[in-house]
């Protein structure tokens, strides 16, 4: 029973106050937000709410419980809310006496502890088997490996057992659930901690420098996956990019196998290129870069063996055309200030020569 | 409201004029050790910094207005949301909340002053001081880059960005010292709340009589003392990896950048829990006032407070969901943040019981309460949302979780404080605030801050991350980030109208009487702005309500306890 005095009846509640008005107008804004995300959900390609993977499924329907929950809660208690603040507000017609003064009720209390207990219960249990099922899931033997090394501000990509190292923008073949052909990403950082996140893929995980972090991707349906670094990692961390390319594993073996390339040597029908390379291979170019086939294995910055078959440079805001590659070379600091990639101070005709032999680099 | 005068009318409160007058206005204020001035200047001081730190918001959403913007440099930017949040945090939520702590804690137990009145300035002045550092790094840094370098690593500063390698020169000092210095003066007032609530509570004040208020502000003091070690150990480890050859976070050497985060979460949840305390310490005083009810289920909102402060000590590690803590680490961390929930959802439920059967006045002190109570149930629903860590993965670090802590923040503690400016600036400054200009202020916030906070969740389902000074188009982003830039916009506006109504009251607002809104704790039985001595004869409290009973001499509490 209720500790204190009686509860008196009260008056019956008029429509129309200006309280109600007040909050209802609120409740309609903090609803409404739940429609314009649904509208918004049809047109965006890093979407949380359109998986397309294993990972992002199972957080999918984990997060449609959770909301449908969430929900039921807010639409509860915020309707006792707006019932109690419009039904038990002062009238000016009003006895003037003060209302019952309730000190509290044990039972209700304890229905109050009991419930949100249970619900944290069930909330729980279905969260711990989601981690278990993503963390710790078994890996198939079809698995390809991938070692990823985050960079201030651009991705490294080394496959292990296919021998192939690149950059920005990953290609992993699509996995079959009949038999399934999952990647594997060893995640590790050459410097500050990072973040992949492809929305539609996965969840995010970090790469932290001096510590190994290992997630999964399987997507069924080959495409273009976008994401970004979601760790901030300094100056450029806005334009980190990332660019998943999921090809069926006919195109993903074709892609393995020009990769695994070195550069071709012969440029006699390309003299810009050859005096480009030329130039290249005696400029500081190669303390950073890695061109295999020639004598640049710079590690500081992405390998540009393949670089003219992307179609982004500078970890993906920027088209890779050959304007824009001049462009970038002459001065990254243009296009993405703080990038650590320094300007070299080359002239027109060395830019353009330059130019010329990364654009024959497919 | 009917007003009491009956406490009052039997002691003298004519004022002493046989004290000589002392040196002038300034050094008074310099040298006070009274709690009130010292309150009133944690108060001051944090307005100052807020609207700085507003301004840092409206620069910001005015660069992320449009996709690949160019009104900010990257550089400016991360300069921009570093000073933001550690401004806020430190230099805006900590010295209002201790600020209004101080000023009302010793009127609420009866008692003349804090417990140990020079500490209480000096940790005003170390704070303040700390504020001074963290924005002389605006002029007086040295980067590698360049002129003007405050810091740019976050407010939470993880390693290794932090180390010397990858922050030259001096703008992460400026963080660490200014933090660090702000801490202590944080200790020392918590110090100073726990002492006085314990030994100088007024006769008759036992602890179940002791208002919430006070309770709340001495959970979170303890959890001041428990927390913000961790934060000075790791900032002092810092220094060392920066300047004495350390390698605590130099991972480049074998540190671990994971061991900052365990050490900076330990501090940096419980310090929200610290700041979201003392917010329900001001609601559960104006609810039950403008309810004209006593608070519903006193033993059960003093056991959840405690139990939200030990909770919250464990749960710190649902920050580093995705740093690979492995799903028996993630699992822990999951249940204890679900947990913490529990005794939360108490606080609400007997919020809205002590409203259920009252008669609810609509003053604008209750105004922002309503705001806060759906904004605080609507922000603990995203946080369940966060809990659940598979989910976190993928809105952890993305504009989902500026969301949801904004609205903790502007919704919940920005409304609560603002309650509390309407409700005691009578008692400080024996003035009321002008109630239409409060309403407009009240209703341009509370739609500002809906166009800005609701929508922003929108971006983080969508996939954009925080911290970033511009975005890509063609991600569905763009229209949602003007959104919210119009908002902020709307609640600049509205912080005007409230300054200008803190300042135009203090002259010219109506004579605010002891008690203007017949409320029931002791503050209020004393003039507006009380005496420097507080109560001329030291009050005897006959229940949790001491006024209440003075006014309802047939229906005390004091029956029913």
């Amino acid at each position: 029973m209720l500790r204190g005095t009686r509860i008196r009846d009260l008056i019956s509640a008029k429509r129309a106050a200006y309280q109600k008005v007040a909050t209802s107008r609120r409740m309609l804004l903090s609803c409404s937000f739940f429609f314009c995300a649904r509208l918004a959900s049809a047109n965006s390609p890093t979407n949380i709410f359109d998986p397309a993977a294993t990972p992002a499924r199972s957080i999918f329907s984990l997060s449609m419980l959770v909301l449908s929950v969430t929900l039921a809660i807010f639409l509860v208690v915020g309707g006792l809310l707006v019932y109690a603040l419009i039904r038990f507000r002062h009238r000016d017609s009003d006895s003037g006496h003060e209302p019952a003064q309730i000190y509290g009720s044990n039972q209700i209390e304890l229905s109050w502890t009991v419930i949100p207990i249970l619900i944290v219960v069930m909330l729980f249990l279905t969260t711990t088997r989601v981690i278990w099922q993503t963390e710790a899931a078994p890996k198939p033997s079809g698995a390809v490996d991938v070692v990823v090394i985050g960079h201030q501000f651009w991705w490294e990509y080394r496959y292990p057992k296919l021998g192939v190292v690149t950059a920005n923008e990953l290609h992993i073949p699509t996995s079959d659930p009949k038999k399934p052909t999952p990647t594997y990403l060893e995640m590790s950082s050459a410097d500050v901690s990072h973040s992949f996140w492809i929305p539609r893929l996965a969840g995010k995980t970090d790469l932290i420098p001096n510590r190994i972090n290992t997630m999964w991707i399987d997507p069924p349906e080959a495409g273009l996956y976008l994401g970004q670094c979601a760790q901030y990692c300094g100056t450029q961390h806005a334009k980190m990019l990332l660019r998943v390319y999921a090809d069926s594993p006919p195109d993903f073996a074709v892609w393995v196998r020009k990769q695994q390339q070195p550069s071709t040597n012969d440029l006699s029908d390309n003299p810009l290129a050859k005096e480009g390379r030329t130039i290249f291979l005696r400029t500081a170019c190669i303390s950073c870069h890695t061109v295999s086939g020639t004598s640049a294995n710079g590690r500081f910055g992405p390998d540009l063996t393949h670089v003219a078959s992307r179609d982004t440079i500078a970890s993906g805001p920027i088209e890779n055309t050959p304007q824009n590659l001049r462009k970038w070379i002459a001065d990254p600091n243009v296009m993405k200030p703080g990038s650590l990639m320094p300007s070299m101070h080359l002239n027109d005709h060395d830019l353009d020569a330059i130019t010329a032999y990364l654009t024959t680099l497919h | 409201m009917a007003t009491s005068t009956t406490a009052l009318e039997a002691i003298d409160v004519t004022p002493d004029l046989t004290r000589p007058p002392g040196p002038g206005v300034v050094y008074e204020w310099l040298t006070t050790v009274d709690h009130k001035k010292i309150g009133l200047m944690y108060i001051v001081y944090a307005l100052l910094f807020l609207v700085i730190g507003g301004v840092q918001a409206m620069l910001m959403r005015i660069q992320l207005a449009v996709p690949n913007n160019h009104f900010t440099s990257p550089q400016t930017f991360n300069r921009l949301f570093t000073m933001h949040g550690t401004t806020m945090i430190f230099f805006v939520a900590v010295p209002v909340l201790f600020g209004f702590g101080n000023y009302l804690i010793p009127l609420m137990i009866g008692a003349r002053d804090m417990a140990f009145p020079r500490l209480n300035a000096f940790s005003f002045w170390l704070s303040a001081f700390g504020g001074f550092l963290l924005y002389l790094s605006y002029f007086a840094g040295s980067g590698l880059y360049g002129a003007g370098s405050a810091p740019d690593v976050g407010w939470f500063a993880y390693a290794p960005l932090t180390s010397k390698v990858f922050s030259p020169g001096h703008s992460t000092d400026y963080w660490t010292l200014a933090v660090l210095l702000s801490g202590i003066g944080t200790t020392g007032t918590a110090i100073n709340i726990v002492a006085t609530a314990f030994c100088m509570r007024c006769k008759g004040m036992t602890l179940n009589r002791m208002p919430l208020f006070v309770w709340l502000y001495t959970v979170a003091s303890c959890m001041v003392f428990v927390v913000v070690s961790p934060l000075s150990a790791a900032q002092i480890m810092l220094c060392l990896d920066r300047y004495l050859g350390s390698h605590f976070f130099d991972t480049q050497a074998g540190g671990s950048a994971v061991l900052w985060m365990h050490f900076f979460w330990i501090f940096g949840h419980p310090e929200v829990y610290i700041l979201i305390l003392p917010t329900f310490a001001f609601i559960n005083e104006i609810v039950p006032v403008f309810s004209r009810k006593a608070i519903f289920g006193y033993p059960a909102m003093v056991a959840a407070s405690v139990g939200i402060g030990f909770v919250s000590l464990s749960v710190w590690a649902h920050h580093m969901f995705t740093v690979g803590m492995g799903p028996a680490g993630n699992t822990f961390f999951v249940f204890a943040t679900m947990v913490v929930s529990v005794p939360t959802g108490i606080k609400m439920f007997n919020w809205l019981a002590t409203i259920w059967g009252g008669k609810v006045i609509y003053r604008v002190p209750m105004l922002f309460s309503v705001g806060f109570l759906f904004q605080f149930l609507m922000a603990g629903l995203t946080g369940i949302m966060l809990s659940a860590a598979p989910f976190d993965w993928q809105l952890s670090a993305s504009y989902f979780v500026v969301a949801h802590f904004h609205y903790v923040i502007v919704g919940g503690i920005m409304f609560s404080l603002f309650a509390a400016f309407y409700y005691w600036y009578p008692k400080m400054t024996g003035r009321m605030m002008d109630e239409k200009l409060g309403k407009w202020h009240f209703w341009l916030f509370v739609i500002g801050f809906h166009v800005t906070f609701d929508f922003m969740h929108i971006p983080g389902l969508l996939g954009m991350p925080r911290r970033v000074y511009t975005y890509e188009a063609g991600r569905g982003w763009e229209l949602w980030n003007f959104i919210v830039g119009i908002g902020a916009i709307i609640q600049g506006i509205a912080t005007l109208i409230f300054v200008y109504n803190l300042v135009n009251s203090y002259f010219r607002g109506k004579e605010a009487g002891p008690d203007p809104w017949d409320a029931w704790t002791l503050e209020w039985a004393t003039t507006s702005p009380p005496p420097d001595y507080n109560f001329a004869l030291e009050p005897t409290a006959t229940s949790a309500r001491p006024l209440w009973d003075l006014k309802h001499p047939e229906d005390q509490d004091s029956s029913y306890e």
